[in-house]
């Protein structure tokens, strides 16, 4: 199927997203985060997520807004400091968190997305992230197997997009969003800019539109900054 | 010490400026958060360096003009920053196959803990928050060459150049050189650590009692 991806709005998009539903976001930071999406399912409510994302935002913006709702039950990320909700929760069991080195969960959703089940890499080996996992040797060093990882719903967002799902992503806004339009069953991407069909050039698009299930453009982003750091001017 | 005078410059400084010689010209170079960033204004006036930014960008540029930032290009410590003429835009997983398959010539990053089998410990400290290792143990196991640069002593005094690390691992066996306020040390991974540098002003005898780990002095061994 090829057509019919565009959806009338955020709560249509995240309409079938129940409680404990497995959810990959994409978004590094604040930067490139599906914020639209995000709001439609604090305002859903659905709860027991588990959320896969390299960060889980600020206490106010981002995923954040979703553990100050109480609706994350597990987080999958790399790195989650700076939210002081987060911390609070993980030190209060409501909220689990797997912590997986940043490269491994970006090969991850892409494995899932490409149909690998699992990869051998060096990162992590002789860390408290190997425990469990099998390793094996290959020309004399040492490697971890990791499994894809993949989600009922993946949440993305890029610069643009047409109605078949193909997506352009903006400088730095790319990082994980790719992926994450992989690994999801069902991927839902929101753009800041809607076009048609035959608008962007096929040598520019980064996420062809197989990966994307629903699309819809969003508007008045805030896009806010994590760490604003400005230089003087030379005189 | 005669390098810890009234108008000496700091620990962090003298650490900075002798891991600003680790810069070569035409490197693809990481620079982690804190300490290493403070090398990215000298990395940049060097030909051919493109600084790599673990959130998709490789050539990262001075910060923005107030007025100029963007919330769509930031660096992997979440501030603002521009690209350079010649920067690449990429993806999460293309940005750590650079560093997983060997293309950046250098990484240099923080570290809590070295030990004198170039054990890293720098991103967990038991029963405080675990804030994660973002792609610090992707780095130390992937780039070509790993510098750690760090306090010879924690504020306590103690040294953080150990036997054996005491806190959670980042990586076994992946630091190349490891340079404090006193001593440069390498790493031959064969489970020895040398002493290649000695900080002007600094003896031998000041390293070896702000020291844990065991080391051998290099022969002719100078300061820098």
């Amino acid at each position: 199927m090829s057509t019919g991806k565009v959806v009338g709005s955020f709560t249509e998009a995240v309409a079938d997203i129940e409680d404990r539903a497995t959810l990959i976001v994409g978004g590094f930071g604040l930067c490139g985060v599906p914020e639209k999406s995000i709001a439609a399912l604090a305002a859903k409510g659905c709860r027991e997520l588990t959320v896969i994302s390299n960060n889980c935002g600020v206490d106010d913006f981002g995923l954040g807004i979703l553990l100050a709702n109480g609706q994350i039950a597990k987080m999958v990320a790399s790195y989650v400091g700076e939210n002081s909700i987060f911390e609070r929760q993980y030190m209060s069991g409501e909220v689990e968190v797997e912590l997986v080195p940043q490269g491994t969960l970006a090969e991850r959703m892409r494995a899932a997305g490409a149909g690998i089940p699992g990869f051998y890499t060096a990162t992590g080996v002789g860390t408290p992230v190997a425990d469990g996992k099998e390793t094996r040797e290959f020309d004399g060093r040492t490697y971890l197997l990791e499994r894809a990882l993949g989600g009922e719903f993946a949440l993305v967002k890029a610069w643009r997009g047409d109605p078949l799902g193909n997506l352009v992503y903006r400088d730095t806004a790319r990082n994980f969003n790719p992926l994450a339009a992989m690994a999801g069953a069902v991927t839902i991407a929101e753009v800041e800019e809607l076009v048609g069909v035959g608008e962007l050039d096929p040598n520019e698009v980064h996420t062809p539109g197989i990966f994307v299930q629903r699309i819809l453009e969003g508007s008045d982003y805030e896009k806010r900054i994590e760490r604003l750091r400005v230089r003087e001017a030379q005189a | 010490m005669s390098a810890s005078g009234a108008d000496a410059p700091s620990a962090r400084t003298r650490i900075v400026r002798r891991a600003a010689l680790e810069l070569r010209e035409g490197m693809n170079i990481n620079l982690g958060i804190g300490m290493p960033t403070l090398l990215a204004d000298q990395a940049e006036g060097l030909a051919g360096v493109l600084l790599h930014s673990e959130n998709g960008l490789l050539g990262i540029g001075p910060y923005p003009l107030a007025g100029e930032e963007d919330p769509d290009l930031i660096n992997a410590g979440k501030e603002t920053v521009t690209a350079i003429p010649g920067a690449s835009f990429f993806d999460s997983a293309e940005s750590f196959a650079m560093i997983r398959g060997g293309h950046i010539d250098l990484a240099i990053l923080g570290g809590m803990e070295v030990s004198q089998a170039g054990d890293l410990a720098n991103w967990m400290v038991p029963g405080k928050m675990v804030k994660g290792m973002g792609g610090a143990m992707d780095l130390v196991a992937g780039a070509k060459r790993v510098v750690v640069i760090m306090e010879h002593r924690t504020r306590e005094g103690e040294s953080r150049v150990r036997r054996e690390c005491t806190l959670p691992l980042t990586g076994r066996g992946v630091v190349d050189r490891l340079i404090t306020e006193l001593a440069v040390f390498d790493f031959p991974r064969d489970g020895s650590m040398a002493l290649v540098e000695l900080a002007p002003g600094v003896s031998l005898s000041e390293v070896e009692e702000a020291t844990e780990a065991e080391f051998e002095p290099t022969p002719g061994l100078t300061g820098s």
